[in-house]
């Protein structure tokens, strides 16, 4: 339960800390609130040669939400997004998803950015990024790029981010008032990670949905959106009858692997339960 | 809680005298002492069976401890059916389970030992080989107990009803929240070894370091400090234990050992791994006449010194009847090795998953007959005192059924099941949780010594406690005792008998335990057993202190010993206001001597020792849970018990124990699963192993019932497993009746949302 030795830096700025990751590459791992490298590092299943702690690098952290979208730094913390200081149908499913993320001292020190690039199949940061669309923004001393979520989780644990690249921002299109979110999530206990949650967000426009986005998160290596139920609910007039309707194929559309936390029926089971959990808030 | 409405201490919520330097962090465990000392760090099997091939690198091996002649342990029960297997400390050719100790490397600090270990090269040929100690044994059964009255097979014919079921207990981990571990120091000086160690029976430590080092006990000190929690897994002797006083006499320092969790979780002692398949057979009014049952348990790859691999297999054989009156019974009961971690016992032992069996049992046969789960409880629980089971367990008096009127008043069914009803029918439309209520009897046997371990045949037979106590000059009470408290407030309720007996100020008394050169040989704090055994010998020691007061004072007072009586820390001539301070007394005993009569015995110490054959305290459990249909996980609603444990000598270190225990039950009945896939272990960190938190245990409501009998001296009955025993049962009835109108029940331990969600998807497949 103690880590391996490892280089530790801490650059003062992002230049100093794209030329470190552009020198190590593939040695080194970058830490921002360390809820997922530190507990990985003490099991010594991560064996960075090079740390580059980014706590020092100045800005990452803001929030800011215009028409367009909601722009947040790697570096904003789980509990900032459970408090947000945005409002409109965003900020309720953020502040919904960000209760769940672990404990209070985890949200305290975790980091949305962190989080997304870990990419754990059942983060909620991951599932939200991925039923909104988000863009990835990441930079090296090579440049800037922004990588479409669609793009972004390639399977556990692993992204498109380069060995020599930062996540800086992600980048989430905004909602306007005329959508409404959802959020169900299903664990063990408080506080655990999720078996299977579901996030939701719905347009409605005079009484029908017009567009519909639905992804859940524990049924394969990515959060993975249910565009067949998707489908099914864009143009429904939704009520109780359509919900139930929808999370079967919801249900149908999700071939989960199992493990000693859900077996692959138990976890359909589930993505059927909170599909319609989630979407009761959203309609 | 409860407050005494007289001037005793016994009975009264007294705070807990271990608490101040506890939650300051000025405790003082195992690794508080091992840090800045060279560490110890063991190399594991990653294999459950397998042929060691070589072991290359900077490590200690068997073949060290085998230069050395150090033995190897064997826990012996007297019973042709028991196999007996010798243990060497270290891995000596096979390897047995994921986990299995192989070598151990020494760094000086914990991170140096892990990278050494990293160096470690070991080479194993794994196989498959089903056999677990082939090179002994053709053979996995470890034990097979069975036992039948004369009758059975008649009574079993002649039952209007024979209700069967299965029940299946998962694997679970004790998980103290401290995990094991020891710090051995070798003084050059002496020759002395001191060894600090998270133990629960320090003295048996040291025989055995003795007795497979081959050093004196004289020679060896072992000391058990503050103890974080150990729930039985720091009862058996850890191979690890040994191999670390071995290295600090071996490399003649400091050698600490500090358990990380995953060793905890994957090579600690595990429990609980059994399946019962029951039969009753029943009258027509629900009088249950026979009971039989076929029991298996996993025991794992090695026995348990001193209780051995037999314990779980032979408490439920013997202890499956439980609370109820019946006559006819017939068992099998079988421990069987496997290539998975050892098995020990775990607060409970056995009892909570037979309990869970029973109370199912039970459950399912009042249904099939229509009667309510109270109603067949009622015609079965033992009311005529004392009662003697099918197997010659004889139980003192209790309160069985008044305990269950008393939770079922408590608890208001009725207004539950209107309750229940309405939430049917919002279920039915999908959008609601099923309640359910279940309830569990139990009676729990405690305090046990010398005389029923002795029937178990034990090469080692524990039982006795012992007490030294001495009053120095200044006054102040030292009590040495052989029982080793880890965490259940033992100081303080010890503090309050011995205040009662010689009417002196708790402040002035000063429990000493976990040291081996302070305390007298003794067995530490397992099985229900202190506050009845030490306790009582406490009390004993107690008496014989105040007539040596008596003594001291009807010399100076000039009066007969047996007319002075004590108050308020003075000792004084009855029916006078001529007395003295026990403080002065306590000074001319020891420095005025020349006051004392020449026979009067000088100084002020006594011994006194207490061995009974055990008391039983019962309870109700009632549960009330909330199951969501769509993802089959479980919520407790509500948690009640009524518990007589005879005289509490601290309420609310009674309550504390029930609560801790009821917790563990919960985490059992829902929660937590070892899971082992093809022998390799899954559940091997805090990610999987899921003890619940505190967002999932409900308040735990608690009263009371005294049934004081002469089993014990104090009157205190043992209450330290009720909790853990009752709640899987009450949990278990609780969900199959909330899904009872569905057809369903579950008879497994845990009911994982997943196992509960598989239930109800078969149905609705209909």
């Amino acid at each position: 339960m103690k880590p391996a030795a490892f280089q530790y830096f801490r650059p003062a700025t992002l230049d100093e800390g794209l030329s470190l990751l552009a020198e190590h590459g593939d040695e080194a791992k970058v830490l921002a609130g360390g809820q997922s490298l530190v507990p990985m590092m003490n099991f010594r299943l991560a064996r960075p040669e090079i740390i580059v702690d980014i706590g020092a690098i100045p800005g990452l952290n803001g929030v800011a939400l215009d028409h367009e979208r909601l722009t947040l730094g790697a570096k904003v913390r789980h509990f900032e997004l459970e408090h947000p200081t945005f409002d409109g149908p965003l900020a309720q499913l953020f502040a919904t998803a960000a209760a769940h993320v672990g404990h209070l001292p985890i949200r305290k020190r975790g980091t949305i950015g962190g989080s997304i690039a870990h990419a754990d199949p059942a983060a909620e940061w991951c599932l939200l990024a991925t039923a909104l669309d988000a863009e990835i923004v990441v930079q090296s001393t090579r440049g800037s790029r922004n990588i479409p979520i669609s793009d972004f989780f390639e399977m556990y644990f692993t992204t498109a981010i380069a060995d020599d690249e930062l996540l800086t921002e992600i980048w989430v299109p905004a909602l306007r008032d005329d959508w409404k979110t959802g959020f169900s999530e299903f664990s063990r206990r408080a506080g655990d990670f999720a078996v299977v949650a579901v996030a939701s967000a719905v347009r409605i426009n005079d009484g029908k949905v017009t567009e519909a986005r639905i992804a859940a998160a524990g049924v394969a290596g990515t959060p993975v959106r249910l565009v067949n139920a998707e489908a099914a609910l864009i143009g429904t007039t939704p009520d109780a009858d359509v919900l139930v309707d929808v999370a079967e194929i919801a249900r149908s559309e999700v071939d989960p692997s199992g493990d000693l936390h859900g077996s692959s029926e138990y976890r359909q089971d589930l993505v059927r339960a909170l599909t319609r959990r989630a979407l009761s808030q959203s309609i | 809680m409860e407050t005494a409405d007289h001037d005793l201490w016994v009975g009264r919520s007294m705070r807990r005298l271990e608490d101040p330097a506890l939650v300051r962090g000025e405790g003082r465990y195992v690794a508080d002492v091992a840090a800045g000392s060279p560490t110890a760090r063991f190399i594991r099997s990653p294999y459950a069976s397998g042929r060691i091939i070589s072991v290359d690198g900077p490590v200690f091996s068997i073949v060290d401890l085998d230069a050395d002649g150090v033995g190897e342990i064997e826990s012996v029960l007297h019973r042709p059916d028991f196999l007996k297997v010798s243990q060497p400390l270290l891995a000596r050719d096979r390897v047995r389970y994921v986990g299995e100790p192989i070598a151990v490397v020494v760094g000086r600090t914990p991170e140096e030992a892990e990278d050494l270990a990293d160096e470690v090269i070991i080479d194993i040929e794994p196989d498959d080989d089903e056999l677990v100690h082939g090179d002994v044994a053709s053979t996995n059964t470890v034990v097979d107990g069975r036992f039948s009255t004369p009758d059975f097979d008649a009574t079993m014919q002649s039952a209007d009803h024979v209700i069967s079921l299965t029940m299946t207990s998962h694997r679970q981990a004790a998980l103290p929240l401290e995990t094991r571990g020891a710090s051995a120091h070798f003084d050059r000086s002496s020759g002395r070894l001191t060894m600090h160690a998270s133990v629960q029976s320090p003295h048996v430590l040291r025989t055995a370091l003795s007795d497979l080092l081959h050093v004196p006990e004289a020679d060896i000190r072992v000391v058990a400090g503050d103890v974080g929690g150990a729930f039985g897994q720091k009862l058996p002797l850890a191979r690890e234990d040994v191999v670390v006083a071995w290295l600090a006499r071996r490399l003649r320092g400091t050698v600490s050992w500090i358990e990380d969790r995953t060793e905890n979780l994957t090579s600690s002692w595990h429990s609980r791994d059994q399946q019962y398949v029951l039969s009753g057979a029943f009258a027509a009014d629900g009088r249950l006449l026979a009971l039989d049952a076929e029991i298996e348990c996993d025991v794992g790859a090695w026995s348990c010194y001193p209780i051995t691999w037999a314990a779980e297999p032979l408490m439920a054989m013997g202890e499956l009847p439980g609370p109820y009156a019946f006559s006819d019974y017939r068992v099998r009961s079988v421990g069987t090795a496997s290539h998975t971690c050892p098995v020990a016992p775990y607060r409970g032992v056995s009892r909570p998953s037979m309990t869970a069996a029973l109370e199912r049992l039970l459950d399912s046969a009042a249904k099939e007959i229509g009667v309510s789960p109270i109603e067949i409880r009622r015609r079965n629980l033992v009311t005529t005192f004392p009662y003697t089971s099918p197997t010659g367990v004889v139980h003192d008096e209790g309160s069985y059924l008044q305990a269950m009127d008393l939770a079922v008043e408590r608890f208001d069914f009725e207004k539950f099941r209107e309750r229940q009803a309405n939430a049917r029918k919002v279920a039915d439309s999908g959008l609601g949780p099923l309640l359910g209520v279940g309830v569990s009897t139990f009676a729990e046997r405690t305090g046990y010594g010398t005389p029923v371990f002795a029937q178990r045949s034990m090469g080692v037979t524990p039982g006795f406690e012992n007490v030294e106590m001495a009053i120095d000059p200044s006054g102040f009470v030292h009590v040495r005792i052989g029982a080793s408290p880890h965490g259940q407030g033992l100081e303080t309720a010890l503090t309050q008998i011995v205040a009662d007996q010689l009417s002196v100020d708790t402040d002035t008394i000063r429990i000493i335990h976990g040291d081996t050169d302070r305390t007298p040989y003794g067995w530490g704090t397992f099985a229900s057993r202190s506050v009845v055994i030490c306790g009582g010998a406490v009390q004993i020691a107690a008496a014989k202190m105040r007539d040596r007061l008596a003594e001291v004072a009807a010399d100076v007072l000039e009066a007969n010993p047996s007319d002075i009586v004590f108050s308020a820390g003075r000792a004084s001539v009855a029916g006078t206001s001529v007395g003295r301070p026990i403080s002065e007394l306590a000074r001319i005993a020891h420095h005025r001597t020349g006051e004392l009569r020449p026979e009067t015995i000088k100084g002020l110490s006594v011994v006194a020792g207490y061995d009974p054959a055990g008391t039983f305290s019962n309870a109700c459990h009632i549960a009330e849970v909330e199951v969501d249909p769509e993802t089959g996980s479980v919520r407790v609603k509500r948690f009640l018990v009524i518990e007589d444990a005879g005289t509490l000598i601290n309420p609310m270190i009674a309550e504390g124990q029930i609560r801790g225990g009821v917790t563990q039950g919960i985490a059992n009945a829902l929660f937590e699963e070892v899971v082992y896939e093809d022998d390799n272990i899954l559940t091997a960190s805090m990610l999987d192993y899921l003890p619940p938190t505190a967002t999932e245990i409900p308040d735990i409501e608690i009263g009371h019932l005294h049934t004081i009998t002469d089993a014990t001296i104090t009157g205190a009955k043992g209450l330290g497993e009720g909790g853990t025993i009752g709640a899987p049962a009450a949990i278990l009835n609780a969900v199959s009746d909330a899904i009872s109108h569905l057809g369903l029940a579950v008879n497994e331990l845990p009911a994982t949302p997943d196992r509960i969600r598989a239930l109800i998807r078969g149905r609705e497949g209909q």
